[in-house]
């Protein structure tokens, strides 16, 4: 068994929270495998690595939505086995997730003390308030503590999650993505709570993607790649390209390769689309056998500006020209009609229709060319399905297997099959190798280059630099609902587009 | 304007005034409660007499306790159509104890009545909590089992009020401060419904579990044990109020309260008890099933035929959702930042 | 990481005498056959062709509005206003014969009202985005309610005979098939063609599975629910021409309780109240045994509200076997 702070300064707090060893496989995934570290008092140590590494993974064992397969979790010096999230409140581990999952109905003071409420039988209201008053006051809230959980903004009940893991003395705080959807004067207030979270000296796992957050506010680092741990240490000991070269594990540019693939004509216009609320002046123009990437945070507007782009919601403003022809787009059906397809980020709720085959999902977007004489042709869905499976190498027992029995990475390639299958000329993939394994994102990366080179026009979203700074011709960079700037092949850098991404020159 | 309205609770301003009235329901229902009565007394006014007024709050007592053990089902997600018949075959089993035993005490008849109501309850809670079948499934099914069982029991014979004995008959007809024994039963019922739902950890575990059922799990607290509990409150309050309906009205038979559970329903519905659960009052309840007493009892005086009633219920149900959607729309993203601003300077 | 080579997938499932045995269907049909034989049994009059065909006069009409909520449920929509729509129909029906309206109106307004209720409550809970469960608990009222403001305790029982006898008589002669029925026959024979042989049918089960999904697939959701609605409302109207030809009277409690009636059916035939799943024969089938249990069940004398307390015993044991069954193998196997 390795010692887990092997590699660690012996610096710093006491060990907090160790884990030991933890593997976690789920059917044709290894999610995690023998993985180490450990949390200091006082300490904020960033869990780095890019989607799918195994980070969610070790915040669902912490919490107790999963039990490992092999290993150990040691809080305060004995071994833990969580049965319920319960067991992981109990033993002092508090979670603050990306989406701030609570009751909007319920008062502050109730959404901080659910579940732990003071007062036997009856809940001690005077008591709570106060208490609830004056962890508020500790982080500097504004709020009050009867106030309703709905009435508060994203960064506000971010407080209050946070509120609720102190209501508890927690002595292990977990923030999965808590900058997510946090301006930057929010990110500041953040921030000043965890310096004073560390002077507290409760230990305090940091998930985010933002290099300069990590670097801000983080003291240590693990990082996971494939769910292995693959280096830790003190962050001051590292700097930010070596870090991005341990979570990739391979030099960005021999990962994706890049096709030479001849630019053809303008197939896609798209000028001023706007919307009151989400994005403003969205002005680009794809070409045939072109690439085109969209970057930016998560929340930037990107998927938002897509989906209004293939009509599932209005735009106030814009013209979007497809091969010269103004188009309207109402709704889906009239994009997928004019040759635009959107493969959604949440395969789950948008993509796949799970409790139907495989047959059934890919002929679903083009189902109107299956029909003949009225009837459905099960032997035409069956030639298209073969085909696209195929191609797409789709792996399953037989086409007709229901898609939730499917790994993630074949219900992508389903999903994909969905598209290609209505014929488009533009492809938009939002977000497409978001959580598969390693295996299915190569086919998927290796399957967009070749569309491009069949003389689609693709549009990229990806919140991963090197998947987009491999696969792009160009990269549009969104900011906050606008178009920060646009990226080409061969002048751009890494830091060049994550600073437009964050808004670091334009906030200067 | 579009976009402040999901986040701004308790504001001040124009448009601040109709906010407030629609996200204070329970204040908004009095108003319009209030408006109704004093319309009516203005045409007849007779309606504002004291006699009326506790006319009213008598003969609505029932459907008050009823809508409060709804609510509380309703409140986790759930739907009880099995009350009615619960309450039928409570109260049937209630009025043939009277029939055998006609000088037992009262409280004997209630009792039974209550245990009867709370282990139909229990059923239904069982086969939701345990089996994991549907609500609306398991409670359709018992609905048309337990108002079948009543004739399965008695042969189809109904009981009369002279063979349920006067014990029996008069606890309902007992008056304080003019007011009857149910309507205080009543009280007692919505004072521990209060204190249950608002005072108790349980009672806020409703409202989690309910509004966030992944969450409440994260915080501790399971939904079958919680389901258990409601469906076995609600079953109570129906039996309690299967025995005041049958000595009220002075018959039991198979049909009594036939189709009842969806004027229950409709009071909560009107009372701003949201079908997606989690959000639900006990002043809201109890309002809302007043408001559809005043109506019933307005009619006759203002010289309506009663046969306006239904119609009239069907209207005020649709109104009153279509305005509870309007207060609960969803909001939109605010990406933009003049978006954010404005929401933020609306606040 | 190499791409490994392409690997096959067959067309289906290696068929199993298992996977057909567990089907619902197969089930009901077992069902099925339980109750004609033990309707047989009791009663030596169940089989004569002419009780049969009378037995199908009491649940025709009820299964024709079935086929349609079978479609919402799928769904996941809900109308529990069916059977006041038929009131609210028949009440139109009956005050066009009042008016001396001729034969073609009085089989025409049924529908046309159904179809206009079906589209308020389609609107209600497509534009407003209302919950349908609520809505039609409103609408409910509201529709016989109207019924209940024009009939007041009166009922209407004028109607000519070339109406009636359309309730009353056999459409074919032998074997003796009332209308009714015949109508019924061909709705759910152009339903199951609709659902399990289209590209509608499957779009309401994407519908059904997933509307999320379905949208971002190019599926006017909302616009189909609406038809749903539309095309419940209207076969609701159909069913109140049948009703009220048959009856010849309208009154404001006709076809109370229906709705609870053809939901168990739909249930029973194995489409699942979440959405999604379930098909046109299972609910044909339901249907037939419901119809001849309460018809078998009332030729020994059994009162009817008895025979209820059976089919919601049925109702939940029909839901719970499967799920306690699925429970026990799974606890076996871990």
């Amino acid at each position: 068994m390795q010692k887990p702070d092997a590699s660690s300064p012996p610096q710093g707090g006491e060990p907090v929270l160790l884990l030991n060893g933890v593997s976690k496989s789920f059917p044709g995934v290894r999610a995690l495998n023998d993985v180490s570290f450990m949390l200091r008092a006082g300490e904020v140590t960033a869990l780095v690595g890019e989607n799918g590494a195994g980070k969610s993974t070790i915040v669902k064992i912490l919490t107790g939505i999963y039990n490992p397969d092999a290993g150990e979790v040691i809080v305060g010096g004995q071994v833990r086995k969580f049965q319920s999230p319960r067991d992981s409140w109990a033993a002092g581990i508090a979670a603050i997730h990306q989406e701030t999952v609570m009751f909007d109905e319920l008062s502050v003071a109730e959404n901080i003390f659910m579940g732990h409420m003071p007062g036997q039988k009856f809940v001690d209201w005077p008591q709570m308030h106060q208490r609830t008053a004056e962890l508020l006051k500790s982080i500097e809230a504004d709020f009050d503590p009867e106030d309703k959980l709905k009435q508060l903004s994203v960064a506000q009940k971010h407080m209050v999650e946070i509120a609720r893991a102190l209501s508890h003395e927690a002595s292990v705080i977990i923030m999965d993505e808590p900058t997510a959807a946090l301006s930057r004067n929010e990110i500041d207030d953040l921030f000043r709570i965890i310096a004073q979270l560390k002077v507290e000296g409760r230990a305090i796992m940091f998930i985010s993607h933002k290099f300069d957050e990590i670097f801000r506010v983080a003291d240590s680092f693990v990082c996971l790649r494939d769910g292995e741990k693959v280096g830790d240490g003190k962050i001051s000991g590292i700097t930010d390209p070596k870090l991005v070269s341990m979570m990739v594990g391979r030099p960005i540019d021999q990962v994706f390769p890049k096709r030479d693939i001849a630019i053809g004509d303008v197939v896609l216009k798209v000028e001023g689309l706007s919307n009151p609320t989400e994005f403003a002046d969205i002005s680009f123009e794809l070409r045939r056998g072109e690439i085109l990437g969209f970057y930016g945070l998560v929340g930037a507007g990107r998927s938002e500006a897509m989906q209004c782009l293939f009509g599932m919601s209005a735009a106030s403003s814009g013209r979007i020209t497809l091969n010269g022809v103004p188009l309207t787009i109402a709704s889906p059906v009239d994009a997928i009609a004019s040759g635009i397809s959107y493969v959604p980020e949440d395969r789950q709720v948008q993509g796949a229709i799970l409790p139907l085959g495989i047959r059934e999902n890919i002929t679903l977007a083009s189902i109107a060319s299956h029909v003949r004489n009225f009837f459905l042709s099960k032997p035409s869905e069956l030639d298209a399905v073969r085909m696209l499976g195929k191609r797409l190498d789709v792996r399953a027992a037989h086409w007709e297997q229901r898609l939730g029995e499917l790994s993630g990475g074949n219900q992508q390639k389903v999903v994909i099959a969905k598209w290609l299958a209505a014929k488009p000329k533009v492809i938009i993939l939002d977000e497409p190798t978001k959580g598969i394994d390693v295996g299915s994102k190569a086919a998927v990366h290796d399957f967009i280059g070749e569309l491009a080179e069949e003389g689609l026009a693709v549009i990229l979203i990806s919140s991963e630099l090197p998947e987009i700074m491999g696969l792009a011709d160009r990269v549009v960079v969104m900011q906050e609902g606008r178009i920060a700037s646009i990226f080409t092949r061969g002048t751009w850098s890494a830091e060049a587009i994550v600073s437009a991404a964050t808004g670091a020159r334009k906030a200067a | 304007m579009v976009c402040g309205s999901d986040r701004i609770g308790s504001n001040r301003g124009t448009e601040g005034r109709m906010n407030f009235l629609l996200k204070h329901r329970e204040l908004a229902l009095s108003l319009i409660i209030a408006l109704m009565i004093t319309g009516i007394s203005i045409y007849a006014p007779a309606f504002a007499s004291f006699e009326n007024a506790t006319g009213v709050l008598n003969d609505t007592s029932i459907l008050c306790m009823l809508a409060l053990g709804q609510m509380m089902v309703i409140i986790t997600r759930g739907i009880d159509l099995s009350v009615a018949s619960n309450l039928a075959l409570s109260g049937m089993l209630s009025a043939s104890l009277a029939q055998n035993y006609p000088d037992l005490p009262v409280i004997a008849f209630i009792a039974v009545a209550i245990s009867t109501g709370l282990l139909l309850g229990l059923i239904n809670g069982s086969l939701v909590a345990f089996l994991g079948i549907p609500p609306i499934v398991v409670t359709l099914g018992t609905l048309a089992i337990f108002r079948g069982m009543i004739v399965v029991y008695g042969g189809g014979n109904q009981v009369n009020a002279s063979e349920m004995g006067d014990i029996f008959q008069s606890f309902p007809k007992v008056t304080f401060l003019g007011l009857s024994t149910i309507f205080w039963s009543m009280a007692a019922v919505a004072l521990a419904a209060w204190l249950f739902l608002s005072m108790t950890r349980v009672g806020r575990g409703l409202y989690a579990v309910g509004g966030n059922p992944v969450a409440a799990r994260y915080c501790g607290i399971d939904l079958a044990p919680q389901q258990l509990l409601v469906y076995s409150l609600s079953g109570a309050i129906s039996g309690l109020c299967g025995y005041f309906w049958v000595s009220r009205y002075g018959v039991a038979y198979s049909e009594i309260a036939s189709g009842f559970e969806l004027t229950v329903i409709a009071a909560c519905v009107i009372g701003g008890v949201s079908i997606a659960g989690g959000v639900g009052t006990v002043a809201g309840a109890l309002l809302g099933a007043l408001f559809l007493g005043v109506i019933v009892n307005a009619l006759p005086v203002m010289q309506i035929t009663p046969f306006w009633q239904m119609a009239i219920s069907g209207a005020v149900i649709l109104a009153a959702v279509v305005v509870n959607a309007r207060a609960e729309k969803r909001g939109v993203k605010l990406i933009l930042p003049e978006a954010r601003l404005a929401a933020g300077a609306a606040k | 990481m190499n791409v490994a080579p392409r690997h096959d997938v067959a067309d289906a499932a290696p068929r199993s005498l298992g996977d057909w045995l567990l089907r619902w269907e197969t089930i009901l049909v077992i069902l099925l056959v339980v109750v004609i034989a033990g309707n047989t049994a009791i009663s030596p009059y169940f089989l004569d062709i002419y009780n049969l065909s009378d037995a199908t006069y009491n649940f025709s009409e009820k299964a024709i509005v079935a086929l349609g909520m079978a479609l919402l449920i799928l769904v996941r929509e809900i109308d529990l206003s069916v059977a006041a729509i038929i009131a609210l129909a028949s009440l139109a029906i009956g005050l066009a014969a009042q008016a001396g309206a001729g034969l073609p109106v009085l089989l025409l307004i049924g529908p046309v009202v159904g179809a206009a209720c079906g589209a308020f409550n389609g609107f209600l809970v497509t534009r407003i985005a209302l919950p349908s469960i609520v809505v039609t608990i409103g609408t409910m009222s509201l529709f016989r309610g109207l019924a209940q403001v024009v009939l007041g305790d009166q009922a209407i029982t004028q109607y000519p005979k070339n109406f009636t006898v359309i309730g009353q008589s056999y459409l074919i002669k032998w074997p003796p098939l009332p209308y009714s029925f015949v109508i019924f026959l061909v709705f759910a024979v152009v339903f199951a063609i609709v659902l399990h042989k289209t590209a509608l049918g499957r779009k309401l089960y994407a519908i059904g599975n997933n509307p999320v999904a379905a949208r971002f697939s190019g599926i006017p959701v909302d616009r189909i629910r609406f038809m749903l609605f539309v095309l419940t409302g209207t076969l609701a109207g159909l069913a109140a021409v049948l009703l009220t030809a048959r009856i010849g009277s309208t009154r404001p409690n006709i076809a109370l309780g229906w709705e609870l009636e053809i939901i168990t059916a739909v249930i029973l035939g194995g489409v699942s109240i979440a959405g999604g799943s379930g098909t046109i024969p299972g609910v044909v089938i339901a249907v037939f045994i419901i119809g001849l249990a309460t018809f078998g069940l009332s030729l020994v004398n059994v009162p009817g509200i008895v025979i209820s307390v059976l089919l919601g015993l049925l109702l939940i044991f029909s839901i719970a076997t499967p799920i306690v069954v699925r429970r026990l193998m799974k606890s076996r196997t871990t």
